[in-house]
């Protein structure tokens, strides 16, 4: 771990570093700040020396929102008092994980989430449990997979099979 | 049991936050009941994901709610130490869990409420409330969704599930108007442009309802004139035994954190 640096700006640019490193503590594979709950960094306003860091939480029951909340004072406590702001709006959406969270998700075999705009305003659709789903396998690529169930080890998850490569695999839900 | 109760204010605002609060926290708890019972395991994990959301969401407006109300509370006491007539959830929610088929009939009825409710308070007055509203009601999508897929699934399965369909939709059927009923806490709110009145939504509802009723080949039963009043406080005998679990922890270690 590098020093604080003296200047404002060069301490934030450190602790920015050190933020980035912080990995997801559910989906280890990819970082705080690609999953894209990270909204701000700043020395704090209220006058007690070290920075505010400014998250947005992905689902409401998420049980890794305290846990988060904790490894991110725990990897800035080298700059004095951390202070964790939870912004709830505008809400997070799956739209906010970058391209690199995208990919890393499908090496680790999470099929990545497609865009969550397009689905907000879609009725309720029956889906059939014979009917195919158009999610790639992360694992074979192949389009010819079913969904398990709509609600995986998190529930920001859902389970699906490959049909090509016989492999189970998991699917980031798009919200 | 150790721990004192404690009371919140009657203003119209926290009884409309509550109401909706409470609705989740209660149905949460319910659903949580079925962690280890589910048939199947994906079925476990689903039902358990959606308590968590359910109750999530009501940890955010207790939260909000006890800083309306100005006393100093914070969300656990809410949850844990209020008493029986201080919890504002329509009845429809405190009802035990049942069978699989009667808890689908709840869960889709409720989602498709609260996705209308949520939809609904997205745009309220009340910045916070709001932003509550915007991050749920895409999780309540989700629920939805996924008990619209049971609905079907036993109401047009076999002959066995359609029957447990059948009866757990005339045992709830009267409870739903709860869901709807309009009175001074709703006038309120609608007056200060903090949320719906909850009469506004039944038509939506109403028709969500039949199209997913009518693709499980399920008629709906009779309406009925019974007006249920666990909004005012008034519960069924199923209440005071979930809040004696539900509550036990606080009341025999007042205070005790995670």
């Amino acid at each position: 771990m590098s020093l604080p640096s003296s200047s404002a700006c060069g301490r934030l640019e450190a602790a920015w570093e050190l933020l980035r490193q912080i990995p997801d503590p559910e989906v280890p594979v990819i970082s705080l700040c690609e999953l894209g709950i990270v909204r701000d960094l700043r020395v704090r306003e209220d006058g007690v020396e070290g920075l505010e860091v400014v998250l947005t939480p992905t689902y409401s029951g998420c049980p890794a929102t305290e846990l988060i909340q904790d490894d991110v004072r725990t990897a800035l406590s080298a700059f004095g008092a951390v202070q964790v702001t939870l912004q709830r709006a505008p809400a997070w959406t799956t739209d906010w994980i970058t391209a690199e969270g995208r990919e890393k998700l499908r090496v680790y075999g999470i099929a990545p989430p497609g865009p969550a705009a397009a689905g907000a305003e879609q009725p309720i659709r029956l889906v059939h449990r014979a009917s195919l789903s158009q999610l790639a396998c992360p694992r074979c690529g192949s389009l010819q997979t079913e969904k398990l169930s709509a609600f995986g080890s998190t529930a920001c998850k859902a389970l699906y099979r490959c049909l090509s490569c016989r492999e189970p695999f998991e699917h980031f839900k798009p919200i | 049991m150790t721990q004192a109760s404690i009371q919140v204010g009657s203003s119209p605002q926290v009884q409309y936050l509550l109401r909706i609060a409470d609705s989740c926290l209660i149905l949460g708890q319910r659903l949580g009941e079925w962690c280890g019972h589910g048939p199947i395991l994906e079925e476990d994990l689903a039902l358990a994901n959606m308590a968590l959301d359910l109750i999530g969401q009501a940890r955010a407006l207790l939260t909000h709610a006890a800083h309306l109300d100005g006393q100093g509370h914070d969300e656990d006491q809410l949850a844990f130490l209020r008493e029986e007539r201080q919890y504002l959830n329509p009845v429809l929610m405190e009802l035990p869990r049942g069978d699989f088929a009667f808890t689908q009939v709840r869960n889709f009825a409720v989602a498709t409420w609260l996705q209308l409710l949520w939809g609904r308070l997205a745009s309220s007055s009340d910045a916070e409330v709001a932003a509550i509203a915007a991050k749920a009601v895409k999780e309540s999508r989700y629920h939805q969704q996924h008990a619209a897929d049971w609905v079907v699934r036993l109401g047009d399965g076999t002959d066995e599930s359609a029957a447990r369909m059948r009866e757990a939709l005339a045992q709830l059927w009267p409870l739903f108007n709860e869901l709807f009923d309009a009175d001074a806490v709703d006038a309120a709110a609608v007056a200060q442009g903090l949320g719906p009145a909850w009469s506004e939504l039944r038509a939506d509802w109403q028709a969500q309802m039949d199209e997913v009723l009518a693709d499980a080949t399920l008629a709906h039963p009779k309406p009925s004139a019974y007006v249920s009043a666990g909004r005012r406080g008034v519960h069924s005998e199923h209440m005071g035994h979930l809040l004696a679990e539900m509550q036990y922890l606080q009341r025999a270690y007042p205070g005790g954190k995670w």
